[in-house]
């Protein structure tokens, strides 16, 4: 058998192997979204249109900046507590701190979003027990109690809920490391922050990319933090989507947003083609 | 500096203290917004500007599981949901994973980019349309339909998980294994023995996701009827 020949048949084997799962995902999710696709750009006589387009951006520009502002600054935040955490846990030298920080900050883990919408939802407003605690502690007075149901609530859902998760990525990336380089560089007197930035970093770089990118394009879908912690304008725009549809029936500009938000989340997918696939590929 | 000078700076019972109080905060961080769903969950009333609620009881513990409730079936048939969405998972995303992780595809980075996709675009209008295809093929109302959905959703962390879990397991010890002697299946099984942590953080996953949705299905009809009100 020649190389070729090889190559070919593998190739076979593996669309073989992939066929179901691709299956899956293409009948029950791209098809639909390609009847989406040509809905956003239909006039209701059948003649091709970009007016929906135009009218999505007449009314959501402002929640179209507003979702990206949101999601990258909760994808950056998350980026920096999953470091911390991960770094710890694989630094740190106290084992009984190590131990008791892997069991906490797993739970958001395996809350819903929809329940972590909720449980914000109250922890975070006026009379919320975030307030009452910085109170009863003394840190503000109760007269400067604010809610922080605006920007702030949905930003803290998202890192409390997502931080985890790439925190979970990243630890198992980083407890996979050769613990020879570290080893080295802390028996030379490198700071453990050092020890992170330049030898732990720049190895576990494409784990901490899949896991962003995968929180990124997640954050941009979900509606119910959203609409549970700051439904009024300007919001996010799975919201007006919501809106679109519940109120008018209007699924032209429904469609349109979606599309909108899926060139968003392309803008994740890029990333994560330049910057982890290959690392992927790689390990 | 030399890291020891640095930490001979600081006193070992500082040191403890900082510790304890970060890890302190981290547990408010953590379990705060919980215990205040816990409170809300067990208040029968509670007003401002009382700290805690004024009452503890099960009044609306009763309501939910009075019999025309329907919250234990609803719970029963989502934790049901959810295992078959499991099975399903699993049982298309390791073949999927085997090949991804092992063969030469090509395109490998665009099919691992759209099993992302159904993450990546708000789903209310794309599940009308889903909902379309499902009266034309007599899917609507049907568990298996709800299942194939969120299969559609979870296919992602397990086709991404299945194949770093066969990619971190070393070829070549399959291949020693191939030669002296051992089946294909076998090889596939010791693959899996290697991979113990890998597939568990799978399984942990795949259902915290399948229950998301689940439970955004749940309570999706309530929701909505808010929007816009």
């Amino acid at each position: 058998m020649t190389a070729s020949d090889g190559t070919a048949r593998e190739r076979w084997i593996g669309l073989a192997l992939l066929a179901p799962a691709l299956a899956v995902v293409t009948v029950f999710f791209v098809a639909p979204l390609a009847m989406s696709a040509i809905v956003a750009f239909r006039r209701k006589d059948g003649v091709l249109t970009l007016e929906h387009f135009a009218k999505s951006f007449d009314l959501y520009t402002t929640d179209l900046l507003f979702t990206l502002a949101i999601v990258l600054l909760s994808t950056l935040l998350i980026g920096l507590v999953a470091i911390a955490i991960a770094g710890y846990l694989t630094l740190g030298e106290n084992p009984r701190a190590v131990s008791i920080l892997r069991w906490l900050y797993r739970w958001p883990l395996f809350i819903p979003f929809v329940v972590a919408g909720q449980v914000m939802r109250t922890f975070l407003a006026k009379n919320g027990m975030l307030n009452h605690v910085l109170i009863g502690s003394g840190l503000i007075e109760p007269l400067s109690a604010q809610s922080l149901l605006d920007w702030r609530g949905i930003v803290i859902a998202f890192v409390w809920k997502q931080a985890p998760f790439v925190t979970l990525l990243l630890a198992g990336a980083m407890a996979s490391l050769e613990s020879q380089h570290i080893e080295a560089a802390r028996n030379l007197g490198a700071r453990r922050l050092r020890v992170l930035i330049d030898i732990v970093l720049p190895q576990v770089r494409g784990t901490l990319l899949v896991g962003l990118v995968l929180s990124f394009v997640t954050m941009l879908s979900v509606l119910s933090v959203p609409l549970m912690i700051n439904p009024n304008s300007p919001t996010m725009v799975t919201v007006d989507v919501a809106y679109r549809i519940n109120t008018f029936g209007d699924y032209a500009v429904a469609n349109a947003l979606c599309l909108l938000s899926l060139v968003l989340a392309a803008g994740g997918a890029w990333f994560y083609l330049q910057h982890a696939v290959g690392k992927v590929e790689k390990t | 500096m030399s890291a020891q000078s640095l930490r001979a700076g600081l006193p070992s019972p500082l040191r403890t203290l900082l510790r304890a109080v970060v890890l302190a905060l981290f547990a408010f961080a953590i379990f705060g917004p919980l215990l205040n769903l816990l409170l809300w969950a067990f208040a029968e009333r509670w007003y401002f500007p009382n700290k805690l609620p004024l009452e503890f009881g099960l009044t609306f513990w009763y309501r939910v599981f009075q019999p025309r409730g329907n919250a234990l079936a609803s719970l029963g048939t989502s934790i049901w949901i959810a295992l078959l969405t499991v099975a399903l998972s699993l049982a298309v995303a390791i073949p999927a994973g085997y090949a991804l992780a092992r063969l030469k595809l090509p395109w490998r980075g665009a099919i691992l980019l759209l099993f992302l996709l159904p993450q990546a675009v708000p789903n209310l209008p794309v599940y009308v349309n889903i909902a379309q295809v499902f009266y034309q093929i007599g899917l609507n109302g049907t568990i298996l339909g709800v299942v194939l959905v969120h299969a559609s959703h979870g296919l992602v962390l397990a086709v991404w998980i299945a194949s770093a879990a066969f990619a971190s397991v070393d070829a070549s010890l399959e291949e020693a294994s191939r030669n002296l002697g051992a089946s294909p299946w076998t090889c596939a099984s010791m693959g899996g023995n290697y991979q113990i942590a890998s597939i568990t953080a799978l399984l942990l996953l795949i259902p915290s996701i399948g229950f998301m949705l689940v439970v955004e299905r749940f309570l999706k009809a309530d929701v909505l009827a808010m929007v816009g009100r």
